[in-house]
């Protein structure tokens, strides 16, 4: 063969095969090998790929029978040929009717889920390998029916583990019913309500109460008005005067209804007036443009700042900071915590905003179920430190016994 | 009865929103209550722009102190609804989209209410600087850890941080400024952060409960009607 090569080329073409024999060594990823294939799948290729093998097709699991997943071993062209397949089509065919194709898959994928399917009918698939030189149909699958299940048994611990919190909770207020005292820490935030009530009772200046700028299916916004129904009891018997700018109509209607009925239940239902509380805008900064200007005109004494809080927490806390208001705080945005905290008072750190409206109230029942959430708190101690060591002396040491715990744990608490 | 009714409505809807996360044929039925409720605060909003224009008339009636402020509120809210309702200036008539480019809408939006709209969220920038002066200042030994924390996090973000450590070898390379920084967004701040959201967690669980078992009811007036 050698000899044969030797005969055709002649000494001029010498300096060509120097450079050529070069360039081989130098970039090795363009010789033969990919060079070869690559030119079988591009230029004239007339074959078409093999087919897929083992095509399956499986209902979901514990789903409302939306969807069917598809898995297949990918053509052995796809594994073995650079550019011999370019991807995959799948076709599906619904209660015996002509098939249709329902998506595509990328060249080396294994798997589809088909997610426009519709529960109780019955759906045969088969994939298509297509290449350049041309295509192969798989073998059709069994007929297959979405099933819709009512329990999603994935969920299962997640279910368990409300359930023991929520029975802990209905048990605490049940145990509270019955006139047994329970110890609630001190918040200092909520201790200093009345105080600051007073305060601006006393400088002859409104208070006002922003609740967020949330609407009412955030229980962020529910918790800042269940709020004002405390505060605007004891405005009520201070007789002190209230504002409340809202960036939704239907927090303001709430907020209305809950004001007017602090008033009653005060004894002062002449006193309440609908402009307490008005609609400004539900444009963010356009809100906090209103709020601003009120703070600055007529400088409340008083700031109340208890609800779903974005980028405007810091503006209009440091507005209330610089006319010299006493401000309480309180939000369930980790991101807005910090800049209350700088700037406010007084600030309920996530959990309080929530709790502070049972703390008001010092009534038994909801006391209660403030003591429920201790148990919740016990059960999230415990795993995080389980799942730490699992974790940390697993993953150190190589214990399966200890990765296993890590991996049983993450499935627990995995709520998808 | 007045309190009664959205006591029942809200167990009902309450008890259902629960079991929707674990049935999944009600799903759909569970993301329907969110569109229920847009479709309820779109009607609302007749209460808000009603209620808008009746203080602002007012003020204006009254000749109310800064009564000049609610000519420029009602001005705006009028051309803005008028521009947005008739599809003024709109080139593809009144069928077509809001936002289309060169409609009054779009104009507006653009040139006067994107800029105002940054303007305040700029302010922000000078707030944060007031904030964190008074924040950082070392009166006690929590303070003073904040004060370090934050210097570091701000000088790893900072060329300077990179380069006034960079000559530690890699084998302390968690004592580069960039390297700490990092360390202490990823573990102690993330700590704190999922601390006070598995609170947050627990929090809405036990209100949520107070609300749908109707013991929380302040949200309604309180006890009495």
């Amino acid at each position: 063969m050698t000899g044969v090569t030797c005969r055709c080329i002649s000494r001029a073409h010498l300096p060509w095969l120097v450079i050529i024999l070069a360039a081989t060594l130098l970039f090795p990823s363009v010789s033969s090998g990919e060079t070869n294939t690559a030119f079988v799948g591009v230029v004239g290729d007339t074959v078409p790929p093999a087919p897929v093998t083992s095509l399956i097709a499986s209902d979901r699991k514990y789903d409302n029978g939306e969807a069917i997943d598809l898995t297949w071993v990918p053509s052995i062209d796809d594994r073995l040929l650079h550019g011999k397949v370019i991807g995959y089509r799948i076709y599906r065919s619904e209660n015996g009717g002509e098939y249709k194709k329902v998506g595509d898959a990328g060249k080396g994928d294994s798997q589809f889920s088909d997610e426009t399917v519709s529960h109780g009918n019955r759906y045969v698939y088969y994939v298509v390998a297509v290449g350049p030189g041309g295509q192969a149909e798989s073998i059709h699958t069994a007929p297959i029916i979405a099933e819709r299940e009512w329990i999603n048994f994935n969920r299962k611990y997640l279910f368990l583990i409300g359930l023991i919190i929520a029975g802990s909770v209905v048990y605490f207020i049940e145990t509270a019913r019955r006139g047994k005292k329970l110890f609630i820490r001190r918040i200092a935030g909520l201790e200093a309500v009345d105080e600051a009530i007073g305060r601006a009772t006393e400088m002859g200046r409104p208070i006002l109460f922003i609740s967020g700028t949330q609407d009412m299916d955030n229980v962020q916004t529910i918790a800042g008005i269940t709020i004002l129904g405390h505060v605007a009891r004891t405005i009520a018997d201070y007789d002190t005067k209230i504002r409340m700018p809202v960036s939704r109509s239907l927090v303001m209607t709430a907020a209305r209804e809950t004001i007017k009925t602090s008033y009653l239940a005060a004894g002062r239902p002449d006193a309440y007036s609908d402009d307490m509380v008005n609609y400004v805008t539900d444009e963010q900064f356009g809100y906090v443009a209103a709020v601003n200007g009120i703070m600055v005109r007529e400088k409340p004494a008083t700031c109340f700042y208890l609800g779903a809080f974005f980028a405007e927490s810091l503006i209009m806390a440091e507005t209330g900071y610089s006319i010299g208001a006493i401000q309480i705080a309180g939000t369930a945005m980790p991101t807005q915590l910090p800049f209350f905290v700088v700037a406010c008072d007084f600030t309920l750190i996530g959990e309080e905003l929530f709790a502070a409206s049972a703390y008001l109230s010092n009534e038994p029942k909801q006391l209660g179920s403030l003591k429920g959430q201790d148990v919740g708190k016990a059960i999230a101690l415990a795993v995080m430190i389980i799942g730490t060591i699992a974790v940390t002396v697993g993953q150190s040491w190589n214990i399966d016994l200890m990765n296993n715990i890590a991996d049983w744990l993450n499935s627990v608490f995995k709520t998808n | 009865m007045r309190r009664q009714v959205p006591l029942i409505i809200t167990f009902c809807v309450g008890i259902f929103l629960i079991a929707y996360v674990f049935s999944p044929p009600l799903t759909d039925f569970g993301e329907n209550f969110s569109v229920y409720f847009d479709i309820i605060a779109v009607f609302a909003f007749f209460l808000g722009g009603g209620n808008l224009i009746r203080i602002h008339t007012n003020n204006l009636r009254r000749r109310k102190k800064d009564w000049w402020y609610s000519v420029v509120t009602l001005g705006a809210f009028t051309l803005m609804l008028a521009a947005g309702l008739f599809k003024i200036g709109n080139p593809g008539g009144i069928g077509a989209s809001l936002t289309t480019s060169g409609s009054w809408f779009q104009t507006i939006f653009e040139t006067l209410m994107s800029p105002l709209n940054s303007t305040m969220y700029a302010l922000l920038a000078f707030f944060i600087a007031s904030a964190s002066y008074r924040a950082f200042r070392a009166r006690n030994r929590e303070a003073t850890i904040l004060l370090v924390a934050a210097f570091i996090i701000l000088l790893g973000r900072t060329p300077i941080g990179y380069f006034l450590t960079a000559w530690i070898p890699d084998s302390w390379s968690i004592l580069r400024v960039p390297d700490l920084s990092v360390w202490i967004m990823s573990f102690p701040n993330l700590a704190g952060q999922r601390a006070i959201m598995i609170g947050v967690s627990l929090g809405v669980v036990s209100m949520s409960l107070r609300l749908i078992l109707g013991i929380e009811r302040t949200y309604l007036g309180g006890d009495k009607g």
